[in-house]
Order: structure tokens, then C-alpha cells, then sequence
């Protein structure tokens, strides 16, 4: 059974989206997506600034046997992205939620999060795959 | 039954064991009407002699002309024992390697491949190989829209110095990805690619820019400013190079202060046989960190579970059997048989032996030149530094005189005023493209100027 | 060991090279290289020895059954080899006049004219370099065909789930966006989901028959009439061409355009992964549109009848060349030869015994207790097991079958592919194989299956036999080790 944690929200492509302080917005994929992965060996980072909208493919996830895009789960511009992935791809694999985010958006509208899958929405539609 | 084992006997008993009477029970699926009855077109069989006799006789009537014609497909001398081992049948009748552990020979090999193609270009990687040098080009140009991040043009500068026939071929194969090929000229005089041709392009949005080295004229192109120029543009550099050149021309990863992105070209020097274009292969090396934006197969060196040294296919994440429709490419083989060939011959020739035929194709080239522009009728085109082609224009139509000597089984060259593959140069009227290789030694060159004056005349 | 592990640098085979002598002056030193390239410096017998022992660590053909499913691994003729590879077929230039050719263009036109026979087609050409470049002709074709009637809103590829991974990616690469049939569980494409798929929007659909679930498309007209219907094109995926010659044809079946993989059909070698080749053959309506050159007959004013090559000049609307001269030549005369010495009859025994052989092994498979993933019906060529019951009960996959295959002297099946059968081996023994090569092929999986009941982990480590392991596929990825150098080792 994957970690399903209650306090990010989701998309059905598997990314997870969580909210911060500053109003920046943290994307990264969910357990279960790097479970089905695999070993992660390599990660294709958006471009900082660039402005992209909902649904856009924005960087690539590869394992040994998968390359997976990542998509957009809301418009917004990136400011952010985890550099420490570059060496340690595996971060994902260990702590998807945590160390093993991927990157920051300054979101277009905040309230666009609201439209996202909660974490028994999410749970369900996993156990239905 | 050629090429069935099977006895009658052992036919009854298969049938038995699956339950059915007759192989035709097998098709019982397939609707009866489109069941055909024979082949119009498909004669009888022929046995191994008659298949011997029938292929003797059409290989014969083709006869073998001395070759000054190049062009991109070049006569070399390939060591006796680059074939003689490369039709081993554990090479020969492989496969990819999908299962590494009963590949390794295949898999090994192709490192070394991988490694020889990364020296020779001074590049930091090489892919397993694509099918020739004209769709390799293709394949750079797609591979630098991917990757160069900083254009979003989708422009590619392509001097019409370049072989005509891989700019159609790109054209062919990217054509349908709204990417723009733009003609750049060549100087008339020196039959170089001038910078002032490309200054023109200076501070607008261009996504690479296709260099090759010599060019099709055999002329050397100002490589290092070229690359230089391109760099301080943002655009990427896609290097078209002869493989053999190499040995003696400053690699593609010297080029300028920051070298070439991308070098592709013909592996054809490089121990293939001219067998009338195919199969040869092209092959692909990039800088480092754009390699998860080559297309191909890559082979990788790594450690099985005891420590043991071992060689896999990597990267196999960008390929079309995982990515499918998001694929770098839909290629899917390379030219493998071509490429052991080529990296047995790389290692019976070596550096020195690679450097001293390149030398010696360089030599035999310029002496050609002398001796035939010694004749009346026949003058210089670009009096320029070349490697081992040149252009000649003769003062009677050139189809004719590459006619005369073909009857005279010697091929005169390639015919620049021609409409293969299209009207490519009507600047070069009566012009052909010679070249010599390291096996056109003064005897062939003395007969071919005898020739060629005799038809002059 | 490496062949750069056996170089001693000043070491020469000077035999073998030319002599060139001094550098050139009439080079600027600016274009010139400075440092030799690091390439072996070894003797001929270094040479010789280390790329004879590389081959023995390969399994092939000549040495093993290698039933790889979709890959037609059939017996490789050694006279086709011998005589393609005749001097004056070797030396001879691409470009050389036509008058120095009729031999070789005399094979590439009745090449053309036997496959146009065998597919149904009405013309071929044969200059793809391989099936996905023949696949790319094809769908540009297509392209080239909507395009030339005005009719340019058909923007839409449909493509079964079950295709091989070269027909989505080739869409793309043609500027066509890609639509996935689903299909049903009896091999068959679910009709309706095609009925409600098509439409002004489609350009083609791609299709592979028998499919790659191994069995034979039984709806196939009335896909083609769908298909047409809604003004699309049929697109004949030929990698399994093998499991019908000499029986039916795709032109009869209401294919527009195919490919043949002359590699698998017709018996080139597969050379470690190439020279391939995939002519390409086309309707009537399509012909304006193939790729160059392809050979003609002519009339030569002095010799008479003769063969010359047609160009953009005879074939206007083309969509172009897809190699630097006319394809993998070497490989087509070899199909040449492979094709002269079937003959008709040898060819309609292809498609029988190749069909033969697979539903004989699914039989003996299935009656030791092995699942077929499609069980009620006949293989084509080939057939898939799945081992979907052993993973979940024995926890031992698909690969460690595999794997220990290679421990049994027999490379191993298709693994993974199709991607829709969980755990699944691709089984394609070829009509080359005899019958005691299947007999004992069925009892190593029987052997495997019991080691695999008695002790699970013996089969997670293997292969034991070979000369490595299972390789660290994660290191290979991340720490990018692609090319030797002198410093790194």
C-alpha cells in the first residue's frame, strides 16, 4: 500500500501539489508513481521562468525501464527547481513528498488547487488502476 | 523441402498432437475467398547451383570499372579479415541484444564502437549507430530542435555544400515537424561556405546550423570560425564529416573554442564496401550532456551481480518500444553488422594506419589534379584546400564524358550539372566531382588522364 | 578485456594501410590534427583473436534456437551471403552509369515484381533502410496522398493497443497524432471502438496481420471497409508476413500501403541488431507517392530492353528519398537470392510450417500445463504463454524464465511484449526449426517450471552459464559509462 499523505493534493497523472507560505507552489510525484516506476536514474528539470499552463508537460521522470512526463497540474510560472535530483535521482524513489520534490511554481490562481483530487479522492482512483 | 526440416512422419505427428488432419486446417480462420491459389509473378525455384550461375553471370555483366567516382560512397581497401570475421555466424545471424548475458560479444563490441567513434570525432559520446550518414543528418537536425533550449525557431541553416542528396533526405524525413531548412550559398570562387552567407543570420533565432568537412566539393570549410559564429549566437553546430578524414582533420569536438554539438557522417570509409549504396551506416556522437536527446541505441559498461565487467543497452527509456508516440525517434535497428565490420577494421588500421590512408588518398588526389588539369579542356574549379575529391570542369558536356570512359570501364566521376536528385547546381555546368582514393595509385590516374584527353579531344 | 586493453602504443599492422608518407603542406595546420585519436594500436592476430572470442560470448542463430517472437529468427542461407557478396556486386558504385548496372538493377526489378506478387501490391520500393523507415514512407505517404487530394483535416492515426512501438512513434514523426484501438481479449480489434474512432479526421489506420498477439485479424474486411469508408487509408505493418506467404495477401485483405521487413520474411541476416530492410509496397493509387529510386524497365536506344532508375523527373509528387543512394543494397540482394531459391511452392511452405511449428509448441506447451493467452484459437507464427500464475503464486517472472532459458542452450522468447499479457513469453520458433529442436525446447520450460516450484530463488539468479550475470541495468543508466578512454581506466 503506497503513502497517500492527507496534507498535498493530487492529480490523476500522479503528481502531488502542495501549497506554501510564500504562496509558491511545490510539485512532485506521488509514492505510488515511483513506486510503479522503479529505480529512478535520471530527471529532466523544467527551465526556471518558464510560464506554463495546466495540463502542459513540463519535465521527464526516467527509470531503467520508463520515461514518465510530468504534467502541469495548475497554470503557473516556475521559479524553483530541486537541484539536488540532478545527482540523486533516487531522492524520488526515497522520500517522494519530501527531499524528492521536483519543483516550484509561483501559481497563475491559487484557488486552481482547490479543483485537485484530496487524498481520499486519490486513494480511490489508485485502487481502481 | 528447402529450408524445412520437417519429414512426413513428423508432420503426421505434430498435426496429431495439435488435433487437426491438415496444415490447411491452421488457416480455417482466414476467409476461404482470400485464400490464393499461386504466384504469377515468383518463378520455380532454383537449386544452389542454378542460384550460383544466375548471380555469377549478373555480377559479371556489371563488370568492375576503376572507381574515381565518390560523392559519399568511397573504394577502399578493407583488410582481409574484416569480413572474414564479421560474417561469422555469431555475428551475422544475431540479433539486438535484448537478453545482455547471451550478448555480450555483440554488446562489447559496440562500447568499442561507441569509444573508437568518440575519439575519432574528439566528441564525448556515440550512439550504436543510425542507417546511413543522409539520415543521420535528419536525425541531427530533429535531435538539435529537442535540445537546443535557447530557440524556439526551429530553423536550420543547411549550406548547399553539403551533399544534395542528405538535404533531401533531411527534407524528407523533418519535413512534417514544421521545421525550416534555409539554403545557404556557397562562394563561387573558393566553393566555400562564406561567413558573409551566414552573418546575414546573425542576431536572429536559428536553431543549428549544418557544417560538413570537406564539404561536397571536397573543398575544407573555415570550421572553427563557422563554430565560433554559431556559438556566440546560440545556435547549435551539427558537424557532417568523412570518418577517415579524421585521422589527418581537426575532429569536430576541436572545432573552434567550443566545438561541434552534434557530429554525424557516412561510416562507409570505414571498411563497407561500396555495394552500390548500402547497407553502410551512420553514425552519431554528441556532446555529454545532450544525450538523453540522441536517438538509437546506446550501449552502456557496467557490473553484474557478482562485480563481473558487462556491457547493456541503456537509456532504452527514450526509445519508441517504451515511449511509443513520445519517442526521440521510431528508429529502432542500426546497422549493426556494418559497424562490427567497422570497428575490426579500426583496430587493424589504428591510428597511424587510419592517418597514413587518409595521407595517402590526399596525395593521390593532388597528383590527379595535376595530371588532369594538365590536359586541354579540363580546368580547376576551387583552387582551394580539399581532402581526396575535387571539382574539375571539362569543355564538352559532362554526361557524355562520364559516358565514354564508363564504356572504357573507368567512372569519370559524378555529374555536377545533373538532375539527380534534382537540379542541384546549374552554376556548374559541364562539371564533375572526382575523387581518389588511396587505391587510385599513378598508373589508374595516368590511364584515366589518357582517357579522359582522348575523349576531350 | 577491452581491445584497447591489448594496445601498446608505436604497434602497427602496417601491412594493411596504405602508405602515405609526409603530412600534407597545402593544409592550413588550423584545419589539421594536432593528437592521433585514441584508437587500438594491436597486430592483425590481436585483432583477430579478440574479435573471434567476442563472438563466441553471443548466442546466434548459427548456434542456438532463438525463438524471439516478431523477429522471424529463421535459418540465414550461406549461399545468399556468398553471393551478394561477390566482388562485382561489392565494388560496384551506387552511382554508377546505367550501362555499368543492368546486372544488379536486373535483381532490384525482379526483387520489386516478386514482392509486388507475394503482398499483392500493385508497386514497391525498395529504399527503406529498415521496418521503421518503411513504416515513416508509408505513413508519409498517406500524408502525401490526403495532402494531394486537398483533403488536409485528417490529422489522426489509429493505431491497436497491441502495435509495435515504431507505429505510434512513426505517426508522430509524419505530424499525425496518434489514437489507441483497444483490443478484445480474443485477439480481435474491438469494432466498435474502431466504429467510433473513425471519421473526416482519420488519415489511416496501422495494422499489424496476424497481430502481434499471434493470432489472424478475423474481421479484417470489414476493418477495411470501415476504414475506407470514412476515407482513411490501411497501413500493413509486414513484421509478421512470415506467417502468411504464399497463403493470403495484405493487397487482398484491402491494404493501401505495407512494409516488409526483408530481414525477418526473407531471410537477411539480423546482424546484431542490422542492416534491415523494409521495402515498402503500395496500391495503385498510392504509386505516385513512393519514396526513390525505383527501378524501371526502359528501352535503351543502341542495347534494347534494360532497366533504369526512376528520379523526381518521372515521379513528381514522390515524398522524396529516404537514403543517401537506393537502401541497404546488399541486404536486398540477398532477399533476391533467399526469394529465387524458394520459388513459389518454397514460399507457400514458409507460411505453412512457420504455422505449423507454432501451434505444435502451444500445444505441447499447453498440454504440460502451460497458459496460452489466447487458448481457443490457432497461432499464426507465433503465440504467447503467460506466466501471469507463476509470478503471483511462485513469485518467479517472466525474465527469470528467460533467463534461465539461456542456461538451457536456448535464447530466450519476446519477454514483456505485447505490453497488454501480464508476464508473458512471445514464442516464434520459424519453419527452419525441426521438431526435436521444439521437444526439447518445451522441456526446458517444463524443467524451469519445476525448479521454479521447488526453489524460486535459484531461478532469481540466474543465468549461471554465461559469461556474466545479471547486469546493474539502474548503474548503467546513472553513471553513464558509454565510451573507453585511456584516462578513465
Amino acid at each position: 500500500m503506497s503513502e497517500i499523505p492527507t496534507n498535498v493534493r493530487y492529480t490523476s497523472s500522479h503528481e502531488w501539489v502542495r501549497l506554501e507560505d510564500d504562496g509558491t507552489v511545490t510539485i512532485g510525484i506521488t509514492d505510488h508513481a515511483q513506486d510503479a516506476l522503479g529505480d529512478i536514474v535520471f530527471v529532466e528539470l523544467p527551465e526556471i521562468d518558464s510560464e506554463l499552463s495546466q495540463g502542459a508537460a513540463c519535465c521527464v521522470v526516467e527509470s531503467v525501464k520508463a520515461a514518465s512526463d510530468i504534467y502541469m497540474p495548475i497554470s503557473g510560472v516556475v521559479v524553483d527547481t530541486n537541484q539536488v535530483l540532478v545527482d540523486e535521482p533516487e531522492m524520488i524513489n526515497s522520500s517522494s513528498y519530501t527531499d524528492g520534490w521536483i519543483f516550484k511554481i509561483k501559481p497563475a490562481d491559487e484557488d486552481d488547487i482547490e479543483q485537485l483530487m484530496d487524498a481520499s479522492s486519490y486513494e480511490a482512483e489508485c485502487d481502481d488502476e | 523441402m528447402p529450408f524445412v526440416p520437417h519429414t512426413e512422419d513428423e508432420i503426421k505427428e505434430m498435426l496429431s498432437v495439435i488435433g487437426i488432419d491438415s496444415i490447411d486446417n491452421l488457416f480455417d480462420e482466414i476467409p476461404s475467398h482470400l485464400k490464393i491459389q499461386g504466384l504469377e509473378k515468383v518463378p520455380a525455384g532454383l537449386n544452389e547451383m542454378g542460384v550460383n550461375r544466375l548471380m555469377q553471370n549478373r555480377a559479371a555483366e556489371d563488370g568492375q570499372a576503376i572507381c574515381f567516382m565518390g560523392a559519399g560512397a568511397y573504394d577502399h581497401h578493407i583488410p582481409a579479415a574484416v569480413w572474414q570475421i564479421t560474417t561469422r555466424g555469431e555475428y551475422y545471424t544475431a540479433y539486438t541484444p535484448y537478453q545482455a548475458e547471451a550478448s555480450q560479444g555483440t554488446l562489447q563490441l559496440t562500447y568499442e564502437y561507441q569509444s573508437m567513434m568518440a575519439a575519432l570525432t574528439a566528441m564525448d559520446v556515440s550512439n550504436a549507430s543510425l542507417y546511413d550518414g543522409a539520415s543521420a543528418v535528419a536525425e541531427a537536425v530533429l535531435m538539435a530542435v529537442r535540445s537546443n533550449r535557447k530557440s524556439k525557431s526551429r530553423k536550420i541553416l543547411v549550406p548547399r555544400s553539403l551533399n544534395p542528396v542528405y538535404t533531401t533526405v533531411t527534407n524528407t524525413i523533418v519535413k512534417h515537424q514544421n521545421i525550416e531548412l534555409i539554403d545557404v550559398a556557397f562562394d563561387g570562387v573558393t566553393g566555400k561556405t562564406p561567413m558573409s552567407a551566414l552573418e546575414g543570420f546573425t542576431g536572429e533565432d536559428i536553431t543549428a546550423v549544418v557544417i560538413s568537412q570537406p564539404n561536397f566539393f571536397g573543398t575544407l570549410e573555415d570550421v572553427g570560425k563557422i563554430t565560433n559564429w554559431a556559438h556566440e549566437n546560440n545556435i547549435f553546430v551539427i558537424a557532417v564529416v568523412n570518418p577517415l578524414s579524421l585521422a589527418l582533420l581537426k575532429p569536430p569536438g576541436q572545432w573552434g573554442e567550443t566545438g561541434a554539438d552534434i557530429a554525424v557522417g557516412d561510416g562507409q570509409p570505414l571498411g563497407a564496401p561500396m555495394s552500390s549504396g548500402g547497407p553502410y551506416y551512420g553514425f552519431m556522437c554528441c556532446k555529454k550532456t545532450l544525450v538523453r536527446q540522441m536517438p538509437g541505441r546506446i550501449v552502456g559498461r557496467t557490473v553484474d551481480q557478482q562485480g563481473r565487467e558487462g556491457f547493456v543497452l541503456t537509456l532504452q527509456a527514450r526509445e519508441q518500444h517504451i515511449r511509443r508516440s513520445k519517442a526521440t525517434s521510431n528508429i529502432c535497428t542500426n546497422q549493426g553488422l556494418v559497424v562490427t565490420a567497422s570497428t575490426i577494421h579500426m583496430s587493424l588500421l589504428g591510428p597511424e594506419g587510419l592517418k597514413q590512408t587518409a595521407i595517402s588518398c590526399h596525395q593521390n588526389t593532388q597528383l590527379m589534379v595535376e595530371k588532369l588539369t594538365a590536359i586541354d579542356g579540363v580546368d580547376l574549379v576551387f583552387d582551394q584546400p580539399r581532402f581526396h575529391e575535387v571539382v574539375l570542369r571539362l569543355s564538352k558536356p559532362a554526361a557524355d564524358i562520364i559516358n565514354t570512359l564508363a564504356d572504357q570501364n573507368i567512372l569519370a566521376g559524378y555529374d555536377l550539372s545533373n538532375d539527380y536528385p534534382a537540379q542541384d547546381y546549374p552554376e556548374l555546368e559541364n562539371c564533375i566531382l572526382v575523387c581518389a582514393t588511396e587505391l587510385r595509385v599513378a598508373e589508374d590516374i595516368e590511364l584515366f588522364a589518357a582517357a579522359l584527353a582522348e575523349a576531350l579531344k | 578485456m577491452l581491445i584497447f586493453e591489448h594496445s601498446a602504443k608505436g604497434r602497427q599492422t602496417k601491412i594493411q594501410a596504405a602508405t602515405g608518407n609526409k603530412m600534407p603542406t597545402d593544409i592550413p595546420v588550423e584545419l589539421l590534427r594536432e593528437e592521433a585519436p585514441g584508437l587500438p594500436e594491436v597486430s592483425e592476430m590481436q585483432a583477430v583473436r579478440h574479435y573471434t572470442s567476442l563472438s563466441q560470448k553471443n548466442f546466434s542463430i548459427d548456434t542456438h534456437f532463438y525463438p524471439l517472437g516478431s523477429c522471424t529468427m529463421k535459418h540465414n542461407p550461406r549461399v545468399c551471403n556468398s553471393l551478394a557478396m561477390l566482388p562485382g556486386f561489392l565494388s560496384r558504385h551506387p552511382l554508377a552509369p546505367d550501362q555499368n548496372s543492368q546486372g544488379f538493377m536486373a535483381c532490384m526489378y525482379e526483387l520489386q515484381e516478386m514482392l509486388c506478387d507475394v503482398t499483392g501490391m500493385a508497386g514497391f520500393s525498395l529504399t527503406p533502410m529498415a521496418g521503421a523507415q518503411g513504416e515513416f514512407a508509408g505513413v508519409a505517404m498517406i500524408r502525401a496522398y490526403h495532402d494531394a487530394n486537398g483533403d488536409t483535416e485528417r490529422k489522426e492515426i489509429l493505431v491497436p493497443d497491441a502495435a509495435h512501438g515504431t507505429n505510434p512513434a512513426t505517426a508522430t514523426m509524419c505530424g499525425f497524432t496518434v489514437k489507441e484501438i483497444p483490443t478484445l481479449p480474443s485477439g480481435d480489434v474491438d469494432v466498435d471502438a474502431l466504429k467510433a474512432a473513425v471519421g473526416p479526421q482519420t488519415a489511416g489506420l496501422m495494422l499489424t496481420n496476424p497481430s502481434t498477439l499471434g493470432v489472424f485479424e478475423r474481421q479484417i474486411e470489414e476493418i477495411a471497409k470501415l476504414v475506407h469508408d470514412a476515407g482513411g487509408l490501411l497501413y500493413y505493418d509486414g513484421a509478421n508476413l512470415n506467417a502468411i506467404l504464399g497463403k493470403i495477401r495484405p493487397g487482398d485483405m484491402g491494404f493501401d500501403v505495407i512494409h516488409s521487413n526483408l530481414h525477418k520474411t526473407f531471410s537477411t541476416p539480423h546482424g546484431g541488431g542490422g542492416p534491415g530492410s523494409g521495402a515498402i509496397g503500395v496500391a495503385e493509387r498510392l504509386k505516385p507517392f513512393m519514396p526513390l529510386p525505383v527501378v524501371a524497365k526502359t528501352e535503351f536506344e543502341k542495347e534494347g530492353d534494360g532497366y533504369r532508375w526512376l528520379t523526381e523527373k518521372d515521379c513528381p509528387q514522390s515524398i522524396g528519398r529516404m537514403s543517401a543512394f537506393m537502401g541497404n543494397a546488399g541486404v536486398l540482394l540477398r532477399a533476391y537470392i533467399y526469394m529465387r531459391l524458394l520459388g513459389a511452392e518454397g514460399m507457400r511452405r514458409v507460411g505453412e510450417f512457420a504455422t505449423l511449428n507454432a501451434n505444435y509448441m502451444m500445444a505441447q506447451l499447453k498440454a504440460r500445463g502451460f497458459e496460452a493467452a489466447i487458448p481457443d484459437r490457432y497461432a499464426s507464427h507465433e503465440f504467447i504463454i503467460t506466466l501471469k500464475k507463476q509470478a503471483k503464486e511462485l513469485n518467479v517472472s517472466a525474465m527469470d524464465f528467460a533467463k534461465r532459458l539461456l542456461d538451457l542452450g536456448y535464447h530466450a522468447p519476446t519477454t514483456y511484449f505485447p505490453l497488454l499479457i501480464p508476464e508473458c513469453l512471445l514464442i516464434e520458433p520459424t519453419e527452419s526449426e525441426a521438431k526435436e529442436m521444439l521437444d526439447g525446447f518445451v522441456e526446458a520450460l517444463v524443467q524451469i517450471q519445476q525448479e521454479a516450484e521447488a526453489d524460486p530463488d535459484m531461478l532469481h539468479n540466474a543465468p549461471y552459464t554465461m559469461p556474466v550475470n545479471r547486469l546493474d541495468e539502474v548503474r548503467a543508466a546513472k553513471q553513464l559509462d558509454l565510451a573507453w578512454s585511456a584516462e578513465k581506466d
